[in-house]
This record gives C-alpha cells, structure tokens and sequence, in this order.
C-alpha cells in the first residue's frame, strides 16, 4: 500500500459506526443518534478537510490516492483517490447524510428501531462514498453493491403499506443491473488485463477492438442506466421513492441515482471511448425520452412523492444527456446537474416527508391547499423547492440543464449533430412541462384558501429540526446557482481527461 | 466607476432579502425597507446617469467568471452604457413610486411585508437585465421577475382565477424563456461566447443559419415577456394582482424588459431580415389585436392590459423598422404613461371597489387628482400633441414609413408595407379606447354616495407621475435622447418627426375623439355600442384562449394521461416480467413470490459470486 490513508479513514468512520450499532445490541437503541450524529458529522469534517488540502491546480488528475495489491491473482488493486469529478459528489454525499441523521433525531418512521436503521444508513454510507472514492473497477463494484442491501431493509423495513413490493423491485431491477454492469467490467479486465481505472483512462481504450468495446461500453452502460434511471428502465423508482422513509426516499434521490451518472462519466467515457462515442446517439434518445416522458407523467400524477420521483427521471435525461454530447461542456453540465438535483430533490423529499407525516398521505388532494396561508414556512419551502427545481435561473438547477443543452446542441465529432438537435429541442419541450406541473403542484397545495377543516385543526408548522436539516440545501441551491464556478471549475480539468480532450 | 452599476441590482436585492427576514415582517419595518431601498436605487440610478451620458459611446465593463465550462467561460457582470443608466432610471422611478402608493393601497394587507419583498426582488432582477453583460446571467433577472410575477399576480392567492392567471403568467412566459434559452444557447455555441459584447462582435462571422435560428429563438422570449401574438395571452389575466403591480409590471418591468432585450442586441436583430419580418409581422397583429380587444373591454385594468400589449408592439414594430431611438423614446413615454394610468386606475379602483367600467360613469369628476392623471396620460397614450406620446408615436411610425418605402433597415418591404398600415390603423383605435375611457370615467353627472379617499401616499406618488409624464418628456426628450442613445450602426439614425405627420396624427386622433364625443351624446351612451354584437368577440381577444386550451393544453393532457397509463402497465409489467424471467433461468429456483425475497436475494448474490469467482479461477 502507498499513498494517503486520508481517503480510508474517512471510509472506517461509518463502517465503525455501522459495526459498533451491530455489536451492542442492548445499549444500541439509546445511543445510535448519537453515534450516527458524531459519524455523519465526523465524515462532514473530514471531508471539509478533503476539500482543504485539495489541490486545485490539479483537480485533474487523482489526489489523495491509496494504491495496493488487493487480489492480486486477478489483478485487482485496493484503489482509491478523488479528483473533481469525485470530489463533489463526496461533499454531497457527505452532507446529505448528516442531515439525514439530523432529520431521525425528531423523526423516526415505524418500527421505530434506531440502532438498526441509523447502523444501515451508516453501512450505506460507507458504500456510497466508496463508490465515489474508488479508483479500480472491482472495488467500485464491490461499494456499489454494498450500498444496495442497506437500501433494501430500510425501504423493506421502514416503508410504507407497498415497501415489499417497491423493496423487492429495487433489489430485483439494481442486482441485475449490477451483474450486467459486471459482465461489463469483466470483459474489459480481460482485454485490458487490469482493473485499475487511472491504467485504463490512461490506455483510452487502446488494444480494445471496436466490437469489445461497444460490447463493454454496451453493459456497463445498461447497468448503471439501471441505477440513474434512464427510460425504460425507471419504473423500480417511482415505487422505491414512494413507498421508502423520508430519509430512504432523500438518499435515493439525492446519492444514490448520482452513482449511475457517476459510473457513466468515470467508467465508460476513459475506459471505452469508442463505445461511449458509439452507443452516445442512441444513451441520448433514450435520456430525452425520459424527460419527456417522465414530465408527461407527472402532470397527470396524483401522489407528491411518485410526483417527485418522476420529476427525477426527467432531471437525469438532462444529465445523461448532457453525458452523451461528449463535450466537456456538456459532460461537466452533467456534474453540476447531478449535485444541484442531489439538492433539490433532496429538499423536495424531505418536504414531501414532512407533509406525509402531518397529513398521513401524500396525496395532493389530501394535503390540500392553503399551506402558504397555515404555514407559511412550509408553503415558502415548497415554492422555493419547486421552482429551483423546475429550473429556474439564479438557482442550482438552471445552470446544469442550460449547459447541458449547449452541449448538446453541438456534440463531440463524429456524433450526429442533427440528431442531437432533434433531442434538445425536445428536452426544451420536456422543461416547459416541468414548469407546467411544478405550477400546477404548487398551485394546489401552497396557494389556494385555507380549507375550514384545518382551521379547526391546525396543521404543524415546520419546526426547528427541520428547518436545521433543511436549510443547508436552501443556501447551497441559492450559493451554486449564483456562483456555478463553485462546481464547474472543481470538474473542468478532470472531465477534460476523462474525455481525452487538451485544454 | 463602473462596478458601481452593480449596485443597480444589489440594493433592491438587499432589500428583499432583509424584507423576507422573520424579525423584519411588520408593517412599518417591511414599508421602511421596501422605501429605503427603493429610494437609494432610484437615486443611484439618476447618480449614475450623467457620467454616462457624458460619452454615450463608452461601454464599462465589469466581469467575473462564474460558470467555466470547457469551450464556454461565462462571464456575469455588468455592462453599463448610456442605454442601460437611461433605462434603470425609468425603472427605478417607476418602482419608487409603485412603492410609495403600495403603502398606502395594500394599507389594509396583512400581506404587506412579503409583497413589499417581492416588489423589490422584482426591481433587482429587471435591473439585473438592464445591467447584465451576459445573456446567461441576463436570463437569471429575466426569470427571477417572471417568479415575482408570478407571486405578485397570485398575491390573493385565495382567488382560483387570480392562481390561475399567476401559473398562466409564468408558464406562458416560461414557454418563452425556454425558446429564449434555445436561443442563447445556439448563438453561444456558434459564437463560443454569451456576453453580450463579444455577441455582437462576432455577429458578421456568425454562420448564417444560426444567426436566423438564434435570433427567432431569442424572439420566443421577447413575444412571451412584452405579451405579444403569440404569447400575448398571459397579460390581461395578470391583472389579478393588486393594481400597483398591474403599473410595475406593465410600465417600467417585465414587458419592457423584452423591448430592452431587442434593442440591447440590434445589431443581431438587424443582421437577419427573416426575423425582422417575423418580429413586424407579430408587431402588427399584437398592435391591433391589442387596440381592438382594448376597445370592448369591460373592466378598466384588463382595457389598460390589452393596450399595453398594443404600445409594446409599436415599440418592438419600430426596432424592426431600424428605428432604434424611436423604439426607446416610445418605451419611456409609455412607461411613465402606463405607470401613471394605472396608479389612477388604482385610485379609482379603491373609489368604488370594482373594475367594471359601467360602475364608474362621472367618477373622475370627483376625484381631481385622478382626473388630471387620467387625462394627461390617456392624451399621451393617444399621441396628442403636444403631450409626449404624440412626438413619440411619430417618430415610430417615421421608422416605420421608410421601412415600408424600402429603405434603409428593416424587414422587406411587403412586412415594411403591412406595419406600417397596421401602426396608423392603430393610432386610430388607441384613440377611440382613450376617448371611451375619458369619456366612461369624466361624463358628467358626477355619481352621489360615498367614495373610498385615496391615502396620501397614493395620491403622492400619482402626482409626482402626472408632473413627470407631462413635463419632463414634453418635448425635452425627443430631441435628447438620439444624443444620449447612439444608434448602433446599421439602425436608424436619431429620430424622424415632421410637422406634416404629427398634425395628419392630430387631426386624425382629434377626429375620432370628436367622433365618440357625439355617437355616445357626451357620454351617456357607451361607445362599445359601436360594436354590436362582436364586442364579446374581440373582448375575448378573438377568442385565442379558447383556442390554446382545445389545441394545446387539453390534448397535452390526454397524451399525460396516456403516457402515464402506458407506464403504469405496458412498461412497468414488461421490464418486470424481463427481471422475474431472468431470474428465474439465472438462479434455477422455482417461481417464488413477492414475499420471499431473500430467495431471490439469496440466489442473486450467489450468482454473483459465482461469475466472480469463476472468472477469478478462469484468468
């Protein structure tokens, strides 16, 4: 082993977490918010630390890297590093976390059971980070699907009336995926005869024939278009979102759908380019079919969180689209989207959670209107949240998608520039209809008339543990989408490496 | 120097941000803030105004990267030249003064503290896109104000139609900030820039195909934000909103900002004769269109909306025409005549709590100061001499003479020919809506019974618009304002008046005032009573709504509901018989059901295992 132990401390404090809520079955229940507190607070820090003795000048390339033979009769290496394409992603995930455990200290879904879900979460964020962190395709895969059992029990556990259902399709639709993306990983071991992702970004691709590596890129692609989700294969999400605790529901949408579009801009743009650049028309169609689709669906939606999750499938069209282009402008829109969606939606989500506990329905007809006249704290979120995500300019959400578009309208060479055309002209369509029903949402519940049932029966205001957890995503939507830089010049050199491009 | 344009935005911001804090949400705290910070941009507005008005050519800058992205680097800053201090003076004394009556209209809101934010949230961003010198950053104050907008026109949000109007205000535009977008985003790409500056630099090089494409695209956005046929629809409903909304955002904010948004890229515009004829072609429907639909109103605010959208078309129609100073000067004359009309709306309104133009036959006559306001900003609106609007119309219909006559800039001459007939047709009606409303609101007899006493502060500041509407752009600014506000090359230089066409204009205004006085007995008769049975017609606007909801929204909604269907089902039960199908061959276990899961997991993660360790051995 050689290099910086930065990286795998950070990785030890949730694991000892996890590991220590496991060991201690009897003072467990007593102690696991604060043992989730300190952990998720401790990895804050040291990941505020990360971004400390980051070094700017050469966000490029790999920093704090671990490197050392793991198995080595197949050639696997225990690899870790962050550059600015990670690094980001880190901070978010980091910071979702903690409010995730700031938001159970007041608000425990049934059965209540701290000690087993604050432990998974841990174990969870243990593999989440690793995803990110990884530097080695077997390492990846192993952090990628350490994060999906976790996932399972808390939305099997902790879930709504449906959470077999919706558990039992997520764990069917991302284990598949997984074993897909592996087949992938595994044809490029073989080709290549290492897994070590700086050793295969380096090659380019180079001693892979075309067919390897439209079949590789062709795999790794159907798996992780499984996780981020791309249309057709969404439909786990709307029932994994709506049926999971508010903290399943804001981690799914706030970390975990990133690893996808993660996976896509570290795994396949370096290691196959001919098969990215190959299968990029077609990652693009099926990108902006989901947004339309997706934005379709949500008009005629009943249900805020299945609202919500839907609004997802079209927020990540725009950043697999973004992905497709090929271009660094697009491709570093499509970080900056992942982040200002891993925010917004993230703040959604807990709203939605809010209004699910007060009214025991997320159901718009349900919650009703009149919020912004009741609480007005509440109803401001929800606007706010709203209109960030449909995106409007001066918050996160504008810039990644607007980007996103200026990529594609001009693709890398070689791709159909007409084509691309076509598709952004249609994603156009697809956030007219985000507005549309984002303003038809809010329509519905935080303006309009107080009902007179709830003026005899006040609904709760929000309080103070919510507005602590809530409010660091309300600075950061406002801070990234004034100063995008923040994002967009933490990722520039690197993007330009994973897309072989000079500066 | 320069970065002091920055100030421009940030107060008013500042401003908001303070208003919308917890500890400032009382009456008088929220009053002090929304004033202070009104004032302050007012006055650095008029500060500001000399030095560039000193060198009118001189452009400062002042930027910052914000959003590197490979082969863009956006550069947010400010762009500060005599048009922008001209045109954030405009709106800066317009929201000082929608402010100032505010205190006094929403006196009796328990709202007040949040609408007075939004009100100068909304300053901030349309100073924002005064100041940008980016079109991506441009685009930020751009929709920041539809936001406002859009609380501000649901500010009764009990109201479903005012709800309604405040998602249709911000959806419609929103179609348009899309298409805007688009635009940028195609001319950014072909040019490898979005500031502003460097645009237009590179407008001679731009290929060909983009520049028509970017430019049509840039218009989605200026007919969506200055209401205009096509998208045109949102405006009269916006009259939801308290009325002193009505005058920010039809006078100094949020329509101008689409006329400001032509001039700012002239050049661009003038570059491409196809969206010049597409931009006189939308002119001359919205002038007419709007007059018309102006003229069989029923209610004051919604007659004051439809001419809005006429005015901003004459505007828009004179930039087509190359007539850049023309197409400004009717801008500010309009807004200090618009603010004024309705801020005297607003008093009337508070009078006799209606807008129904059948209940305030006389009212006027006993409320001197909204007379005097009314009479001096419907004469300017008429283009009466020797009140501003009738130097200002003049000027615009010069321009759009010689476009007609084939000469200089402009669209070509079939387009040149069609808007001109359709800016004098519209002098004619403008007349007759302005006649109607004088006659309605001063016939005599002066009605009996208790009117409501406008508050100081609204009578304040509609006088302090009366005096400025008709004294300082009487006759003073026409002849100015070429000096301060240089053509760019390739527009129209300076503005065009001859004595002949104002008085033909005069006559011609005189003539149909004259005209109404005596069908309607000195107004005793309604003059809509000319129209018969087609006023409801035209007071639907022809009936356009009608027809975007069978065209548009309704079959949108089918195919939603469809498509959700499809999900729901087809897709769902496909990629989910795929998944069990797959398992089972995969994991050779009998069919298990939902509830034992940890079989499948079992399998699952076996085979997984398998294929590792298999491959592990194989290599």
């Amino acid at each position: 082993m050689s290099g910086s132990w930065a990286l795998p401390v950070i990785l030890a404090l949730p694991l000892a977490g996890a590991l220590l809520l496991l060991l201690l079955p009897e003072v467990g229940d007593a102690i696991a918010h604060v043992v989730g507190l300190v952990v998720t607070g401790s990895v804050v820090v040291g990941v505020l630390a990360l971004f400390g003795s980051f070094d700017i000048g050469r966000a490029g390339r790999p920093q704090l890297e671990l490197d050392g033979d793991w198995i080595p009769a197949i050639g696997v290496r225990f690899h870790l590093g962050v550059d600015g394409i990670s690094l980001p992603l880190v901070g978010l995930a980091a910071l979702l976390f903690l409010l995730c455990m700031v938001h159970l200290l007041r608000h425990m879904p049934e059965p209540v059971r701290p000690r087993a879900l604050i432990g998974l979460l841990l174990l969870l964020e243990t593999g989440v980070l690793a995803t990110f962190m990884a530097l080695d395709l077997i390492v990846f895969f192993i952090a990628f699907e350490v994060v999906l059992l976790p996932m399972y029990f808390v939305i099997a556990l902790w879930g709504g009336e449906r959470r077999q259902h919706a558990a039992t399709k997520f764990i069917l639709f991302t284990l598949l995926g997984s074993v897909v993306m592996l087949v992938g990983f595994l044809v490029v071991g073989t080709h290549a005869g290492t897994f070590d992702l700086v050793e295969l970004a380096g090659r380019r691709g180079a001693g892979m024939p075309r067919g390897v590596q439209d079949a590789a890129a062709a795999l790794m692609i159907l798996g992780l278009a499984v996780k981020t989700p791309v249309w057709p294969l969404h439909t786990w999400l709307p029932d994994a979102h709506t049926e999971a605790p508010t903290v399943g529901s804001v981690l799914l949408a706030g970390v975990l759908l990133k690893m996808g579009t993660y996976g896509l801009v570290r795994l396949v743009l370096p290691v196959v380019p001919q098969g990215a650049h190959d299968l990029a028309p077609a990652l693009a169609g099926f990108a902006v079919i989901g947004i339309v689709w997706g934005s379709l669906v949500c008009l005629v939606q009943r249900d805020m969180k299945r609202l919500i999750a839907y609004s997802s499938v079209g927020h990540m069209g725009f950043v697999v689209l973004g992905i497709a282009s090929l271009t660094t402008i697009g491709v570093q829109a499509a970080l900056l989207a992942n982040i200002a969606h891993g925010l917004i939606t993230g703040l959604l989500f807990f709203l939605v959670g809010a209004l699910k506990e007060r009214h025991h329905s997320s159901e718009i007809a349900v919650v009703g209107e009149g919020m912004l006249g009741q609480t007005p704290y509440l109803g401001s979120l929800l606007v706010f949240a709203g209109v960030a995500s449909l995106g409007l300019p001066g918050l996160a959400g504008f810039w990644g998608e607007a980007l996103a578009l200026f990529g594609a309208w001009r693709p890398a060479g070689g791709l159909p520039a007409v084509w691309f055309q076509l598709l952004v002209c249609l994603a156009c369509l697809g956030a007219i209809i985000t507005a549309a029903y984002f303003l038809d949402l809010l329509r519905r519940t935080a303006f309009g008339p107080v009902p007179s049932a709830r003026r005899l029966r006040p609904v709760g205001e929000a309080r103070v543990s919510e507005l602590v957890a809530w409010t660091p995503l309300v600075v950061a939507t406002v801070v990234i989408g004034l100063y995008p830089r923040i994002v967009l010049g933490l990722g520039e050199a690197a993007v330009r490496g994973v897309l072989g491009v000079s500066a | 120097m320069s970065s002091a344009a920055w100030l421009l935005p940030a107060i008013p911001f500042a401003a908001a941000l303070l208003g919308a804090l917890p500890a400032c949400r009382t009456r008088p705290r929220a009053a002090a803030i929304a004033l202070t910070g009104a004032t302050t941009t007012a006055l650095v507005a008029l500060l500001l105004l000399p030095s560039a008005l000193d060198d009118p050519t001189r452009v400062r800058l002042d930027r910052l990267l914000i959003a590197p992205a490979g082969a863009l680097q956006v550069l947010a800053g400010t762009r500060f030249d005599s048009l922008a201090a001209v045109v954030a003076v405009m709106v800066g004394v317009v929201a000082l003064a929608v402010q100032v009556y505010s205190v006094g209209y929403l006196h009796d809101d328990l709202r007040y503290p949040s609408y007075a934010a939004q009100v100068s949230l909304f300053t901030s961003a349309m100073l924002l896109v005064v100041v940008a010198s980016d079109l991506l950053e441009l685009l930020v104050g751009w929709e920041v104000m539809g936001l406002c907008s859009y609380l501000l026109i649901g500010h009764y949000r009990e109201l479903d139609y005012a709800r309604r109007a405040a998602v249709k205000a911000f959806l419609v535009t929103r179609i348009g900030d899309v298409g805007m977008l688009l635009g940028v985003a195609v001319l950014g790409t072909a040019a490898g820039t979005t500031d502003i500056g460097e645009l237009l630099a590179a407008v001679p090089r731009l290929p060909h195909g983009a520049l028509v494409a970017g430019s049509l695209l840039l218009l989605l956005g200026v007919a969506g934000k200055s209401a205009q046929f096509p998208l045109h629809v949102w405006l009269p409903d916006a009259m939801a909103g308290p009325t002193p909304i009505s005058a920010l955002i039809h006078a100094a904010t949020m329509v101008a900002a689409g006329v400001y948004l032509v001039a700012r890229l002239h050049p661009l515009f003038l570059a491409s004769t196809v969206t010049l004829d597409v931009l006189a072609l939308m002119a001359a429907v919205t002038m007419l269109l709007g007059a018309l639909a102006a003229f069989a109103q029923d209610d004051l605010k919604r007659l004051l909306a439809w001419s809005t959208t006429s005015q901003l078309a004459y505007m828009l129609g004179a930039l087509a025409a190359g007539g850049y100073d023309a197409g400004l000067l009717h801008l500010m004359v309009h807004a200090s005549a618009k603010a004024l009309l309705f801020l005297a709306a607003g008093l009337v309104l508070h009078a006799v709590h209606t807008g129904a133009l059948s209940q305030m036959r006389g009212v006027a006559r006993r409320m001197p100061v909204a007379a005097l306001a009314l009479i001096v900003g419907g004469l300017t609106l008429a283009g009466l001499p020797p009140f501003a609007g009738a130097w200002s119309k003049d000027s615009v219909l010069a321009a759009m003479k010689s476009a007609a006559g084939g000469s200089g800039p402009g669209p070509d001459q079939f387009e040149g020919v069609l808007l001109y007939l359709a800016g004098l047709a519209t002098v004619l009606i403008t007349a007759a809506y302005v006649a109607r409303l004088l006659l309605i609101l001063l016939a005599p007899p002066a009605p009996r019974g208790d009117l409501h006493e406008p508050r100081l502060s609204m009578a304040q500041s509609v006088t302090a618009l009366t005096v400025t509407c008709g004294v300082s752009t009487f006759l003073a600014l026409p002849d100015a304002l070429p000096s301060w506000l240089p053509a760019p090359a390739g527009a129209r230089e300076g503005i065009e008046l001859s004595v002949g066409g104002v008085t033909l204009t005069a006559i011609g205004v005189l003539a149909v005032f004259a005209a109404l006085w005596l069908y309607s007995h000195a107004g005793a008769r309604d003059p809509v009573l000319l129209l018969g049975s087609s006023q409801r017609r035209l007071r639907s606007g022809f009936g356009v709504d009608a027809l975007y909801d069978r065209g548009a929204v309704r079959p949108t909604r089918s195919v939603a509901a469809a498509v959700a269907e499809t999900d729901a089902s087809a897709i769902n039960h496909a990629v989910e018989g795929i998944g069990r199908s797959a398992v089972r061959t995969s994991s050779s276990l009998r069919v298990v059901g939902a509830g034992r899961v940890r079989s499948y997991l079992a399998a699952l993660i076996a085979g997984v295992l398998l294929v590792v360790v298999s491959v592990a051995v194989v290599v």
